[in-house]
Parts: structure tokens; C-alpha cells; sequence
């Protein structure tokens, strides 16, 4: 997930060459350790560090929602509003990776950018952002990505339809859209309640000044929307680019309904995880050709999260089978992907790729790593 | 001492087999209770370990910059041995062993990290976590058990070359840290074999090398020229660090499984050994030392060395917690929990391996009185046809 950095000017890279070799020839005095094991205890955030952020503060938005506001390292490259960043903070002492969307306008006078948390029950990250995190807490970084995005050209008429913390990479993109752009924009979003409404403030100004038509659905009140309802609320529906986010059946939904209509290629959605079918597989034990470890892993659990539960350093990414980050070739045995409950095997020798955030152990399997 | 199975007062005898199997049971609670509240404190405790050794190494090289003046020399070694014990003991030794693995950061992991130490770590890993750790004290099978090189048991026949291991022994304590890594790398054994072009061997041995070379042009190239004027000093500093550490270093570890009255244990004895076996198998073959808070800090708590055999993976700073209820355990069952403060454990090996130099009972026998005569039979015993050396050696064991 993490690409090289596309040179700015010409002097950045020389500067960076000669940073390098400085670095290595501290290294003669620092070894077994780097300079930069030392230089990370004054200043985690330089450029040249592996990519970091400190949480400057944490703003409650709802109940179960906040905003964090996070200072990035100064390798950090702006985002394009609607793209998520991943971000790795210790919980209880573990390492704990997610990808939450960028909330913020793009470059803000302190040079910090927002995402916007909702807890979920039992969520271990999502509730130690929302309800424990101290300002002064260093984070891991990655460079944000993501697909969910405007295209260069703004169209002329979007819709949005969102749900829950779906609306965060939507008021990214809000926030971003310039004032002179007379895109007219429509916003579905779903909450259990007003109160609970993300933004709700926020949206129900940029409607009343004209900026948006706003489209609340209180579901605990009036029920979930189909996506037929959707479709009477929005006539032109198929003149318009749509964006949605939300939880998984909402998105099928709105996939099968746009594809009828013939209209697919206008749908853009985002997922939060992974779709998950395939639930009680027999699992297996899983080996790790590198570093020897052996676990038992049940067939419902990733192999990623398995891996990591039992102290193996695993390459990750999204956790949602997207951005194959945490792809690791398998040797031997079987796995299934838990989304399509889709068998993968390996004869010995033979090094299939698998994504491990969404396999899990289908009989014993050798994983090179 | 000799392997616990050929003992008339075995020390297990009244243990029945259920009874192992309970009291493996007891100590997997224990553990348990540790992995379950492993937390945020716990990392804490870690980073900031290794926060102050790199603090305390860099002010103490900042020191030594100016090592001509003798104030500087003093605290600067004195700094940067305490750092490079730090390192190798509570940081080092520990991460190594995936201590810490459980925080998932990649800075602090056994598969990444790197120690200042002579052996690389990914050899000293195997030496240590898969053999000594699984092989503890049994005879044959544990190299650390005198590293291959010493006597370390009445078992182990005597030769006229065991009279060296004191001086031997000392010499290994002063330089450990390559004592170490030929015997990670079976340096011995590869040679009397004749294995040292086997392409596997060669590898290590280069990684070793490598590994050595980076650390010697370190502390006696780099930061000396660093000093300018002050070279010279500043490479008898870092010498003196490093020797500081490794007598250190090789003195907590002597004192883990040599004192007197710690058990061994035959290699056909842990053939089908259950968990209970092998549990029983660590508590008598490891020895605490006594002490203080920064004792503990200063050996890794590798004073805790009973609880580090028992649960060689949990958390350095969590044995000093369960150790009451370990030794509890020990006292429940009517085993020795062997604890004793640092000089007299470090005593206690020595004495054992002076004694061992000598051939069996040699050393009871002797009295200021009869010294005389106790060296002219030591001469024979070590001279002459080996009919008469062997008749010599059965007589004084017995």
C-alpha cells in the first residue's frame, strides 16, 4: 500500500539521497541498531521516518462518535477527499490496524487532517478512538488511498447515499467540493435517530443554504429504505454518478437495483468489511515456512488474525479483501475464502497467492512467511 | 551432583505421576493468568526500558567523546556498561525470546530485532530458545550445560585437561559473547567432524563473522576515531564495557542452572516426557537469585530464572508477580525452589566447577594437612600407565 513518493521538485530526492547516505554511515556507530532508532525518541514525526502521526485532539461529534484530529509525519502526501487512510494504534498493548476515511478539508492551516469514528459494540478500536484516546498518542501511518473518489471532471449531479458512519468519506468529499463547482447534489443518509445523524449539524446548514438537498431516514422511527424508495426520492436517478457507503446489504441492495436499471457503471461504493459468507469451514493447523510457527486456526477466522493472535508479524492491509497487502503465497494445503466460501489448494511447491485478511485454514496448510 | 535418576534420594520419588500432571496443571493457570492481563502497562514497561538504554548509551558515548579526562572515562564506562548489560539482558535476551511479540509492533519482535552481541540473533535463537530451552539440563543434549567445553557433572568422565576449566572457564566468562557465538555455531563439534566446508555451516559462519566485524569496527574503530585525541581511551572504555557485560552476563547465567544442588538429567529420561515431566524437569533445573528491584532489572530477571524456564515467552516484567505463587507450588509439592542472592550462587558455581576440574571426590579429600600428598596422587592420577591412573580415580571417588 505504501508506493514511492513521485518527486515534488528535483532538490527533494537529492536531498533525500544525501540523507541516506549520512544515514548509513551512522549506522557504523549505531549498529545493531539504526540512526533512526535514536532520532525516533526526538522526533517520530521527521521526514524520513517510517510514517507516523500524533492525535492532537479528539472531538465528540454524536454518542458514539468523534472526530480525531491527527498531525501526520512530514512524508505525509495529501489525499483526494473521499479516500480512507490506515491507521496502527496500540490497544491494551497490541498493534491494532484500520482504515478510517478522511474527514477533513484538504490542507488546513495546521497541517493535520480528521477522521471521524463511530464505536461499534465491541469494537476494540473504534471504541479506544472514541472514548480513550489521549492527544499526544503516536500512531502508525500508511499514505491515504482509496478509490471512492469525484472524478478529475465533477459531474454535474451526484448522488450520495450513505448510512451510519458511511457518511465520513462523503463529508470528505463534501467539505472538498469547491464553492464555484454548481454541482447539484443529493444526500441520502441513514441513522437510527437525529441525534445519532454524523455531521448532523453541519449537513442541515449546507442544505438550508442551498448547497445540498438533504434526505434524512430516522430508521428507528420510519424503518430502513429500499433501494425503490431511493429511487422515488431521487427521479434522475440515472442522470446522476452515485456514491454509496454504508453497511453491507445496503450496498447489495443498491448493486442489484442499479444493475437492473442498466445504470451499474454509475455506482461507486464503499465497503467497510468484508463480506463474509462462508462461516463454518473445519480450519486447520496453518505453518509458517520462514519463521516455523505452527497454529491451530478454526475455518472462520482469517489467517491474518490468527497470525496475529499468535504473535506472528503478518504484512496487512485494508482487512477487507481489497488492497492485497497481506498477500502471502501458499505452499501447500488449502484455504477458503470467506466471502465466496471459495476453496483455494496448493499442491507441495507450489506458491498460490492468497489474500490472508479474508482466507481462512481449509485443512492443514503451509504459508511462506 | 549427578543426573537426578542415578540419585539414592531422588527428589521426585514422591511424586506420582498424577501428581505431575496436577501441578502442570497449576502452572498453566499461572501462565494463564499472566496472558490474560497483559496489557497496555505492560508495553509501557518495555518501552521504556529500551527508551533508557538508548538514552543512557548515547550520553554515555557523548561522555566518552571526552575519555582523556579520567572523571569522563569513569562514568562513561561506567554508563555504557550498564547500557550494554540493559540490552543484552532485559531487552535483548527477552524480545529474543518473543517476550514481547504479543504487542505486534515490528521495532519490538523476535523475527526483527538485533542485539549488541557477538552472536547474530536469529543463531542464538536456535541455540538457545529451541535446545537449551527444550533440552534444559539434560546431559547430551543441553550444550549449556558447561557449553561443551567444561565438566560440569560427577557423570562426565575426568581427564588431566578438565584441571585448565577454571582458568578456561574465566577466559570464556571474560570474552562470552564469542564464546557464545562459536557455540551457536557448534564450532566445536563442526571441527572435530571435519565439517567446515559443509556450505550451511559456512553460511553461519560468515553471518557470524559479518556480525562480529560490525561490531568490533563499532566500539573499537568508529567511536574511538570519533574521539580524536581521546582514541586510545576511548577503545580501553568500550573494551571494558564489553568485559564488564560479558562477566556479568556469564555470571547470572551460571548462576540459572550451575550452583550446587540444581538437578540433571539423563537423555533417556525425557523420552515421552508429558508437559507435567517437563515442567518438573525446569523447576529443579533452574536457580533464582535473591535481590532487588534493579537486580532483577540488571539480569533481565533472569533472577527469575525458575520462572523464566517455566514459561520461557511470558513477559520479563510479570515473573517477579507470580513468583510467590510458584515457589507456593514448589513448597505444595515438597520441591526444592532453589534461591539464593547473587555472590553466594555465583560462589556455589565456581566452587563446582573448581571442583569438577579435579577428579571425583578430590577435593573432599583434601585438608590443608594432607595437601601434599593430595597433589603427588593428583600428579599420578594425571601421569602414568591408565591401569594404574583409572585404579587411582575409582579410589578417590569412592
Amino acid at each position: 500500500m505504501t508506493v514511492t513518493q513521485p518527486s515534488p521538485s528535483s532538490t527533494r530526492p537529492r536531498l533525500a539521497g544525501l540523507r541516506d547516505r549520512v544515514f548509513r554511515l551512522a549506522e557504523l556507530a549505531t549498529t545493531p541498531l539504526l540512526p533512526s532508532d535514536y532520532l525516533d525518541l526526538v522526533d517520530p514525526l521527521r521526514s524520513g521516518a517510517a510514517l507516523r502521526g500524533r492525535i492532537e485532539a479528539v472531538h465528540r461529534e454524536t454518542r458514539d462518535a468523534a472526530t480525531v484530529v491527527i498531525r501526520p509525519g512530514r512524508d505525509w502526501r495529501p489525499h483526494v477527499p473521499g479516500q480512507y487512510v490506515r491507521i496502527g494504534i496500540d490497544v491494551d498493548g497490541v498493534r491494532q490496524w484500520r482504515a478510517y476515511s478522511i474527514t477533513s478539508v484538504l490542507g488546513r492551516a495546521d497541517g493535520c487532517f480528521t477522521v471521524t469514528v463511530k464505536a461499534i459494540p465491541d469494537g476494540k478500536v473504534s471504541n479506544h478512538l472514541v472514548h480513550r484516546t489521549e492527544p499526544g498518542t503516536i500512531v502508525q501511518l500508511d499514505q491515504a488511498t482509496g478509490e471512492f473518489v469525484l472524478p478529475q471532471q465533477t459531474p454535474d449531479k451526484a448522488l450520495f447515499v450513505t448510512a451510519g458512519s458511511g457518511i465520513t468519506p462523503v463529508m470528505g468529499i463534501l467539505r472538498n467540493l469547491a464553492d464555484d463547482v454548481a454541482t447539484d447534489v443529493v444526500l441520502i443518509h441513514s441513522a437510527p435517530t437525529a441525534d445519532d445523524v454524523i455531521f448532523g449539524a453541519e449537513l442541515r446548514e449546507l442544505a438550508a443554504a442551498g448547497r445540498i438537498r438533504l434526505v434524512e431516514q430516522h430508521t428507528d422511527t420510519d424503518g430502513m429504505l429500499d433501494a425503490a424508495s431511493i429511487a422515488a426520492l431521487v427521479p434522475d436517478l440515472a442522470e446522476r454518478s452515485t456514491w454509496a457507503c454504508g453497511p453491507l446489504p445496503m450496498l447489495e441492495a443498491l448493486e442489484q437495483y442499479w444493475d437492473d436499471a442498466g445504470v451499474a457503471d454509475q455506482l461507486y461504493t464503499e465497503r467497510f468489511r468484508p463480506a463474509i459468507v462462508a462461516g463454518d469451514g473445519e480450519g486447520g493447523t496453518v505453518t509458517f515456512t520462514a519463521t516455523g510457527t505452527t497454529l491451530e486456526a478454526d475455518g472462520s477466522t482469517p489467517i491474518l488474525d490468527a497470525a496475529e493472535d499468535a504473535g506472528v508479524l503478518m504484512p496487512s492491509g485494508c482487512r477487507m479483501g481489497i488492497c492485497f497487502g497481506c498477500v502471502l503465497p501458499l505452499r501447500e494445503g488449502a484455504v477458503r475464502d470467506l466471502r465466496t466460501g471459495e476453496v483455494t489448494t496448493a499442491a507441495p511447491g507450489d506458491g498460490v497467492l492468497v489474500q490472508t485478511c479474508v482466507s481462512a485454514a481449509a485443512g492443514a496448510c503451509a504459508i511462506d512467511h | 551432583m549427578t543426573v537426578i535418576q542415578k540419585k539414592s534420594d531422588n527428589p521426585i520419588a514422591h511424586l506420582t505421576a498424577e501428581d505431575i500432571e496436577l501441578l502442570g496443571k497449576q502452572l498453566d493457570a499461572i501462565r494463564q493468568s499472566v496472558l490474560d492481563t497483559r496489557g497496555a502497562d505492560d508495553a509501557r514497561y518495555i518501552r521504556t526500558v529500551i527508551d533508557v538504554h538508548r538514552k543512557l548509551e548515547l550520553g554515555s558515548r557523548a561522555v566518552l567523546l571526552a575519555s582523556g579526562f579520567p572523571p569522563a572515562w569513569i562514568l562513561g564506562t561506567i554508563g555504557l556498561s550498564v547500557a550494554k548489560i540493559l540490552e543484552n539482558m532485559e531487552i535483548g535476551h527477552n524480545i529474543l525470546h518473543g517476550q514481547w511479540d504479543w504487542m505486534r509492533d515490528p521495532k519490538i519482535h523476535s523475527t526483527t530485532w538485533e542485539w549488541d552481541m557477538a552472536s547474530p540473533a536469529e543463531q542464538w535463537k536456535h541455540s538457545h530458545n529451541q535446545l537449551h530451552h527444550t533440552y534444559t539440563n539434560v546431559i547430551g543434549k543441553d550444550n549449556d550445560l558447561g557449553y561443551g567445553i567444561m565438566r560440569v557433572d560427577e557423570d562426565q568422565k575426568w581427564v588431566p585437561a578438565y584441571l585448565a576449566q577454571p582458568l578456561w572457564s574465566f577466559i570464556n566468562a571474560c570474552f562470552f559473547e564469542y564464546g557464545i557465538a562459536a557455540y551457536d555455531l557448534e564450532l566445536g563439534k563442526v571441527i572435530a567432524k571435519g565439517e567446515t566446508k559443509d556450505p550451511e555451516f559456512r553460511r553461519r559462519a560468515k553471518a557470524v563473522l559479518g556480525k562480529i566485524g560490525r561490531q568490533v569496527r563499532k566500539d573499537y574503530v568508529i567511536h574511538p576515531l570519533l574521539s580524536g585525541p581521546n582514541f586510545v581511551p576511548t577503545l580501553a572504555a568500550n573494551f571494558v564495557a564489553n568485559v564488564v557485560r560479558n562477566l556479568w552476563s556469564n555470571s547470572v547465567i551460571l548462576c540459572g542452572h550451575f550452583p550446587e544442588g540444581v538437578e540433571t538429567f539423563e537423555k533417556r529420561s525425557i523420552d515421552g516426557e508429558t508437559k507435567g515431566e517437563w515442567y518438573v524437569r525446569q523447576m529443579l533445573g533452574s536457580a533464582n537469585i535473591s535481590g532487588s528491584k534493579a537486580m532483577h532489572l540488571m539480569t533481565g530477571n533472569l533472577s527469575h530464572q525458575i520462572e523464566h524456564h517455566l514459561f520461557p515467552d511470558l513477559p520479563s516484567n510479570r515473573y517477579a508477580e507470580i513468583a510467590p505463587q510458584v515457589k507456593a507450588l514448589f513448597d505444595e509439592y515438597g520441591l526444592n525452589y532453589h534461591a539464593a542472592p547473587l555472590p553466594k550462587q555465583v560462589y556455589s558455581a565456581w566452587h563446582k566447577i573448581f571442583r569438577l576440574s579435579l577428579p571425583n571426590g578430590w577435593l573432599d579429600n583434601t585438608t590443608p594437612k594432607n595437601l601434599p600428598s593430595q597433589l603427588g596422587k593428583l600428579w599420578r592420577m594425571s601421569t602414568g600407565p591408565k591401569a594404574r591412573r583409572r585404579l587411582l580415580l575409582q579410589a578417590e571417588a569412592a
